[in-house]
């Protein structure tokens, strides 16, 4: 036994792996991440890196009916990329273990939504689990696989981001658990899910809901707090724990287990106190479940806590009528300051094209979601993983390029690619659709923290041992010149990145004709995967124009008298202002 | 690597050395990319091994990419939430003096705040859309700001990279948490290479603060 600072991913690897889980399997996503980043750590287990969440979790499925115990994480949305799988899996169960994990984002700190995923349990009726701290994400990745295999069921450990990327400390045992493999015995009428077998689970998944039912009423994971009977309230998750911090003296029903939930034992708790409230955030998940169930809840006596994003100690003080400390004012006034492409990023010169040309276009899920934003705002759509390609298509058919008189111009990235893009770019090459897509490929899956993909070819395992994508030998990575051309794309070409005058010849080039297809892949590695510095440019009879300054690199500013400056703690000399330079007063020799 | 992945560190055992008042509240806010993970994860170290309850609350993701971020550490004999409401920090370290005004509704009543004497331009403000405050030093200064030059002091012992250990030196004057606990917390956190560099750099951070 020792004590360690875990995050709840590192814990819930640490209790998946002392619970014999023997393979995992995930796509990257905040704040899911980390998760298997350090499963994969831990000896005797194997973990990979999937193209994308329902893959994950068909993976993961298949280790489980073979006879392991598998984890599969995955943040909120892949969920829904998942939702095909989860919704039958719900209803075939399993035969070793099955967890996935579903990491919310609460305030859409690094996401497009901030849908609740406990939902999804409540939709495939499966046990979900909602730990409060990493001791209790370290304990319920244990206990979720024991009860998966009791009830024989997929189970939901559900987290969000303040549980994901909290370091609390976890008294940590240090052991596996021997798990040997189940016997595999083929059960068609369990995993074929043709409509009679289909409708047998369904009412095997009936009795299961009566089961676990019961068990919700029993299991210690449900915990009820009793102090002063005026307040009583119901909660899980991180919200426990601003309950506690909120409201100290409150009698408190802590839900360990978020479905199915307890009708007896909520109701019981409803009774020995004089008014219940449900706390909880984003969505009222809890709330219209209690409420079914016939328990009254009490209005807050000092309005309701906020319908979406986070909810704090301060939202749950304020909506018991109590006010807040004195503290100074917020300063008004002050420049923003949002997240922007770093110096030397591969993503920025595709963006000063695309802006010079005034293209529509539809972007998707990565850091190249950034030329969304000032300077570039060149992002017309960001809707989730592959958009980007089949919504070009869609503009193409309504006409959009020709009403508007701008090229309509799909951006994606590599991973996104590979996770969702390659079947939207097989549906417009099979219906005959034209126009000009980009792949911006970076050599890396850069937004979650430069994990592998099936384009870099580096394996999750390969991660772990710090191979670096730029030294993987080409034959074991995805070639998406040959891809493009076997799908049927008609111009596939592939552009240096860092090259200003190529990237404008490229888009002019493809975005001049109505009748082909084009496919560009602009190429140059993440600056986090290519660490390298050349000598930083120097600046010589500047005119001020601001061209340089306008390509929105953090490195490059002026000076009181409109000069531009470059900081050279930032600057990587990639050279790239040297190209938006008009008159050539940058230098890239140093 | 924009984080850290593999952070698993083991605590001390030799039970409770150190008492506190309630919960102490540090926030520690900066720019993507200035390590104000790194500084979080020691301060909760020598809380750790000291017999606190710690909880450290990290944002990751897209913010980190030069955007404004932050990170709440909680020491006490029983920490609760792990987040920092308005008024509710008995410390915050800026590490950027524009992060700093952003952040100041945060300190309690009585609290602290140490500033790096640093000012990163947001791109709003390169590109003309926004402009950079005026009188942030006179601002900073009459809300009792202690203004360290962490960049500076980092780039005289040789490590330009260590600013977040200098400002950690900073704050370690306001904890009460010895010395040798912070050293051995740099000692057994940082790249091997780097150990004396920053062991400097947290001695120098601490003469500022006292100075």
């Amino acid at each position: 036994m020792s004590k360690q600072l875990l995050s709840g991913n590192e814990a819930i690897a640490q209790g998946a792996w002392e619970a014999g889980v023997a393979v995992g399997v995930a796509y990257p996503g905040t704040p899911s991440t980390e998760t298997l980043e350090n499963f994969v750590t831990k000896p005797d287990v194997y973990a990979e890196w999937a193209p994308n969440e329902k893959v994950a979790l068909e993976v993961g499925l298949g280790a489980a009916m073979g006879g392991v115990r598998s984890l599969v994480t995955m943040k909120h949305v892949g969920v829904n990329v998942a939702a095909d799988p989860f919704m039958s899996a719900a209803n075939t169960g399993v035969n070793a273990g099955l967890v996935l994990l579903a990491a919310d984002d609460p305030s859409c700190y690094s996401s497009q939504n901030e849908q609740d995923s406990r939902y999804y349990a409540a939709f495939g009726r499966i046990p979900c689990l909602d730990p409060s701290d990493s001791q209790e994400a370290y304990e319920m990745a244990q206990k979720a696989f024991d009860v998966s295999e009791q009830f024989d069921t997929l189970v939901m450990l559900h987290e969000t981001m303040r549980i994901a990327h909290t370091k609390t400390l976890v008294n940590v045992v240090g052991s596996r658990t021997a798990v040997n493999p189940r016997d595999y015995e083929s059960r068609p009428e369990k995993f074929v899910m043709m409509p009679a077998n289909a409708v047998r689970r369904t009412l095997a998944a009936n009795d299961r809901e009566d089961e676990l039912v019961a068990w919700a009423e029993e299991t210690d994971l449900n915990r009820v707090e009793m102090r002063d009977t005026k307040v009583g309230i119901i909660c899980a998750g991180a919200l426990y724990v601003h309950v506690r911090e909120a409201m100290p003296d409150a009698s408190v029903f802590k839900l360990g287990v978020t479905w199915p939930l307890p009708p007896k034992k909520l109701a019981a708790f409803a009774a020995c106190v004089d008014k219940l409230y449900v706390v909880e955030e984003a969505t009222p998940y809890l709330e219209q479940r209690v409420r079914a169930m016939g328990i009254e809840l009490a209005e807050f006596p000092g309005g309701r806590l906020p319908r979406s994003g986070e909810v704090t100690p301060a939202h749950i003080r304020a909506s018991f009528g109590l006010s807040d400390p004195e503290h100074l004012p917020v300063v008004e006034g002050l420049p923003p300051r949002p997240p922007a492409f770093c110096a030397g990023c591969p993503h920025r010169l595709v963006y000063v094209e695309l802006k010079r040309i005034k293209a529509i276009v539809t972007g998707d899920i990565g850091c190249y979601t950034l030329g969304a934003v000032a300077p570039f705002r060149s992002v017309d759509s960001v809707i989730d993983m592959g958009a980007s390609l089949s919504m070009a298509h869609g503009m193409e058919l309504a006409g959009t390029p020709e009403r508007t008189g701008r090229p309509v111009v799909g951006v994606i990235g590599d991973s996104t690619f590979a996770h969702s893009g390659i079947t939207s770019l097989l549906g417009t090459v099979y219906n005959g659709g034209k126009g000009t897509l980009c792949i911006l490929d970076n050599r890396t899956t850069a937004m979650t923290g430069t994990q592998g993909n099936p384009v870099n070819g580096v394996t999750l395992p390969e991660q772990a041992a710090r191979v670096n994508p730029l030294d993987v030998p080409a034959g074991k990575q995805l070639d998406l010149v040959k891809l493009c051309e076997a799908i049927g794309v008609d111009e596939v070409e592939v552009v240096d990145a860092q090259d200003m005058l190529a990237i404008r010849a490229a888009l002019k080039g493809a975005t001049s004709h109505t009748d082909k297809l084009s496919v560009i892949i602009f190429k140059a590695p993440c600056r986090l995967i290519d660490r390298s510095r050349k000598p930083m440019p120097t600046i010589t009879d500047c005119r001020r124009c601001g061209r340089c300054i306008q390509i929105g690199c953090p490195a490059l500013g002026r000076d009181e008298t409109g000069h531009a400056v470059i900081d050279p703690n930032q600057c990587i000399g990639c050279g790239q202002c040297a190209q938006a330079c008009p008159f050539g007063c940058i230098s890239k020799e140093a | 690597m924009p984080h850290d992945t593999s952070t698993n560190y083991g605590v001390a055992e030799g039970g409770a050395k150190v008492t506190l008042d309630g919960t102490k509240t540090i926030l520690l806010v900066g720019v993507g990319g200035q390590g104000t993970i790194l500084a979080g994860q020691l301060l909760a170290m020598v809380a750790a091994d000291a017999g606190l309850d710690v909880k450290v609350s990290e944002i990751h993701g897209m913010s980190q990419r030069g955007g404004s971020v932050s990170t709440i550490v909680r020491v006490g004999e029983k920490v609760e939430s792990m987040i920092c409401d308005p008024g509710c920090a008995d410390i915050v370290v800026a590490f950027e003096s524009i992060e700093a005004l952003r952040a100041q509704q945060f300190v309690r009543e009585g609290g602290a705040l140490f500033v790096n004497d640093e000012r990163i331009t947001p791109v709003p403000v390169n590109i003309g859309l926004a402009q950079m405050p005026e009188g942030v030093d006179a601002k900073l200064e009459a809300i009792g700001a202690r203004m360290i030059d962490a960049g500076g002091i980092a780039r005289e012992v040789g490590s330009p990279r260590s600013a977040n250990v200098v400002l950690v030196g900073a704050l370690s004057t306001a904890l009460p948490f010895t010395v040798e606990e912070w050293q051995d917390a740099i000692r057994r956190r940082v790249p091997p290479k780097t150990i004396d560099a920053n062991l400097q750099a947290f001695a120098r951070g601490r003469e500022a603060a006292e100075a």
